[in-house]
């Protein structure tokens, strides 16, 4: 079994933190894991991607093949959309639907969200409201996390909330348990959405 | 049971650099290949073994201090990116010469497809003319394994090695087992009988270069026999395929079932020839599949024995002849249109999707700073402004348009000085603090000697801003430097970037454009992005 992810964003929105997440939580699974990153430049507030794959079985390529991604998971509605070529014809798009407009020629909302809703599984989150309505209103990028887990597959809601608990465990108990609550909110909003 | 990791090609790096008794780490910050020192400073057996690990002024310098490390009898680490061997060719080259004595390992991180770089030269080349082994791993256990085998090939056979990485394999993260952990080597002394060939002086260096050239046969041989470089085969002889460093990735994940071709895989150079051979005796036509510029497919080509088609006796496929592109990373699409397996059909990118380019910081002292230089400007029709390397450059996008070059380390001032001489007024330079003091001071001195017409802006934002917020060299002595290398007090002044002191600011911008010889102006405000760390560090004390 075998699962390829794109994360994107912009830079600075926090895309990492859910790749350790789901990479903490592959590692205590023992599943292979592959995760490209970008650093540098781009985090200034550019488009940032990563490519993260885990499978049972051997990894050879750290990027994605066109076509073969099976979930974009995206903290930027219009982020998602830059990485379409990479979804495959059955794959899953979850996003944030809360626009972050840093450029000037950002295309209107309602154009960005038709073109989202012109793929087969997608699904878009207001993951800033959800997260305010956790009391976690810094933990817009678990939310997100816990709406990918409904459709993730490979790894569990407990596995990812044990990868939460190990990542965030440093920052103490109190950050731990919002970001927890942000995740299953998360889970919980997809669920009802998905009905 | 050993420990399993999961690290990024850096981190895998630094960590076997670590475990093979690293005494020093030398660099200077330059994105791909930061997180090398980074994870060093961070690791508790630098704290424990009192490992060197603070940042270098530049790559040359930390070259220099590395050499010296070996000199010593133990082992050094330099790391810096691609356009960073240009800096510390010098001493690079040099340490061929004088061979190493401690183990001496060079990692180089190419940025193929300039994610954030000027341009995506190929380290491998350096190596290859310094006539220095170079190892580059196909994936983090390898980054792991081949740094420890790095070391101890550098020692034994006294001689420098590069380990080339590229973007995608420095900043990608996969699991890595760890090995044994190695003591530190003791101080001593090159041995006595080759102890002269640290004196680089003509007649004592012409023997050693013939000798470095002798050696090169052992090299290869030692680089033929290594499990780091094999072939496999397969039954379809119709094609060979050699691959270097990741490209083998991208080549096996168009194979989950095995490649039906014979493949070369090679992890280090020299390149293994007779292994090639050996695939060549078959495989008439062989694909050459290489991150960054097409430097082994070039070798096999040669040039004497093509036909008018451009085809030698073994057809060689790759960048050169269009069945990979000439420029740019590779990935796995790529290799299966080389292949000739054909493209999937995929979704087109959406309509509405934009670029968003990286911009500065909300908030950022450089933003204050270019528009009270633009203001000022604006009332001086034949001005220019030389830019430098560092977050700054992006002054050059709007709502800016701030700058008009931007070229490498340092070429701000000294552009500006070439441009004074040449009749441009006002002639001004902008550059970083930490970009000042890697390649900005000996620029000044020349300012300074021939009583250049330029005005010198450095914004000093008290870090290495663009790769994460390093510690810069000059902080704290930026007024003191230009003084010392002989700018008048009075022309050194130094302003605070905020919107509320737009007036102030452009008044001494103005004033030290109309001083006609060298000015300095120190713009310095933190940058936003440590002084939010700070400040959380702060709050948690």
């Amino acid at each position: 079994m075998k699962k390829d992810i794109i994360l994107s964003g912009v830079g600075g929105q926090g895309i990492l933190s859910i790749a350790t997440v789901i990479g903490r939580a592959a590692l205590r699974e023992d599943l292979s894991l592959k995760q490209a990153e970008v650093h540098g430049m781009s985090q200034r507030g550019g488009d940032v991607q990563s490519h993260l794959r885990l499978s049972t079985g051997d990894i050879f390529s750290d990027l994605i093949p066109k076509g073969e991604c099976d979930l974009i998971l995206s903290l930027e509605p219009m982020e998602a959309l830059r990485y379409l070529p990479w979804l495959s014809k059955d794959g899953w798009i979850v996003t944030s639907s809360n626009p972050f407009v840093n450029i000037p020629d950002y295309p209107p909302i309602e154009e960005v969200m038709a073109d989202l809703q012109s793929v087969p599984n997608v699904m878009t989150i207001d993951c800033d409201a959800v997260a305010r309505s956790a009391a976690a209103p810094r933990g817009a990028n678990m939310v997100l996390l816990g709406a990918a887990a409904g459709v993730l597959g490979i790894l569990g809601p407990d596995e990812l909330r044990e990868g939460i608990s190990e990542v965030f465990a440093r920052k103490g108990e109190a950050v731990v348990t919002s970001n927890i609550a942000a995740f299953d909110a998360g889970l919980m909003e997809f669920k009802t959405l998905r009905k | 049971m050993s420990e399993k990791k999961l690290l990024l090609g850096d981190e895998a790096l630094a960590l076997g650099a670590l475990h093979a008794g690293l005494s020093g780490v030398y660099a200077y910050p330059g994105t791909p290949s930061t997180e090398i020192t980074e994870y060093i400073q961070s690791h508790p057996l630098t704290k424990e073994r009192g490992i060197h690990s603070q940042w270098c002024a530049n790559e040359k310098t930390a070259m220099e201090a590395a050499l010296g490390v070996s000199y010593a009898g133990k082992r050094a680490l330099v790391c810096m990116k691609h356009v960073g061997m240009n800096v510390c060719a010098d001493p690079f080259v040099n340490s061929a010469v004088t061979g190493a004595n401690g183990g001496l390992v060079v990692a180089a991180c190419d940025d193929p497809s300039q994610h954030s770089s000027q341009n995506e030269q190929d380290s491998r080349f350096y190596a290859d003319f310094a006539m220095m082994p170079c190892f580059e791993p196909s994936s983090q256990q390898e980054a792991y394994e081949m740094a420890g085998e790095a070391f101890d090939y550098s020692e034994k056979n006294h001689i420098p090695v590069l380990m080339r990485l590229t973007t995608r394999m420095a900043h990608s993260r996969a699991l890595v087992t760890e090995g044994p952990v190695r003591a530190e080597n003791p101080m001593r002394f090159p041995p006595k009988d080759i102890e002269r060939f640290w004196v680089t002086l003509p007649g004592i260096s012409k023997a050693k270069v013939k000798q470095l050239a002798e050696d090169q046969a052992k090299f290869r041989e030692d680089s033929e026999m290594s499990p780091r470089n094999n072939l496999t085969d397969g039954p379809d002889h119709s094609l060979g395929i050699v691959t270097c460093g990741i490209a083998y990735n991208y080549l096996m994940e168009n194979f989950p079932d095995g490649c039906p071709y014979p493949v070369l895989k090679v992890t280090r150079y020299p390149f293994p020839i007779s292994l090639l051979r050996e695939m060549a005796v078959t495989c008439k036509t062989v694909l050459v599949i290489e991150e960054g510029q097409p430097l082994v497919e070039e070798k096999l080509r040669g040039l004497l024995y093509d036909d008018a088609e451009g085809n030698g006796l073994i057809k060689v496929k790759g960048r050169l002849d269009g069945t990979l592109p000439r420029t740019g990373e590779l990935n796995p699409d790529l290799v299966r249109a080389a292949l000739g397996l054909g493209t999937a059909e995929v979704y087109q990118v959406a309509k509405t999707t934009v670029p968003r380019p990286p911009a500065l910081c909300q908030g950022c002292g450089h933003r204050d700073f270019y528009t009270a230089l633009n203001n000022v400007l604006r009332k001086y029709e034949g001005s220019r402004v030389f830019g430098d390397i560092g977050c700054y450059t992006l002054g050059y996008m709007p709502p800016f348009h701030a700058i008009h070059s931007c070229v490498e380390m340092g070429a701000s001032l000294t552009m500006a000085i070439g441009a004074a001489n040449s009749g441009v007024w006002p002639s001004v330079g902008v550059i970083g603090d930490s970009t000042f003091t890697h390649s900005g001071m000996t620029g000044l001195l020349d300012a300074v000697n021939f009583g250049a017409d330029i005005t010198l802006c450095i914004s000093d934002n008290l870090t290495t801003g663009m790769t994460g917020g390093q510690d810069s060299a000059g902080t704290g002595k930026l007024e003191a430097i230009c003084e010392a290398l002989g700018v008048d007090p009075s022309h050194i002044r130094t302003i605070i970037p905020l919107p509320k002191n737009y007036p102030e600011m452009e008044r001494v911008i103005e004033e030290e454009i109309n001083h006609h010889g060298v000015s300095v102006v120190i713009c310095r405000r933190e940058c936003i992005q440590t002084a939010k760390r700070h400040a959380v560090l702060k709050n948690k004390s």
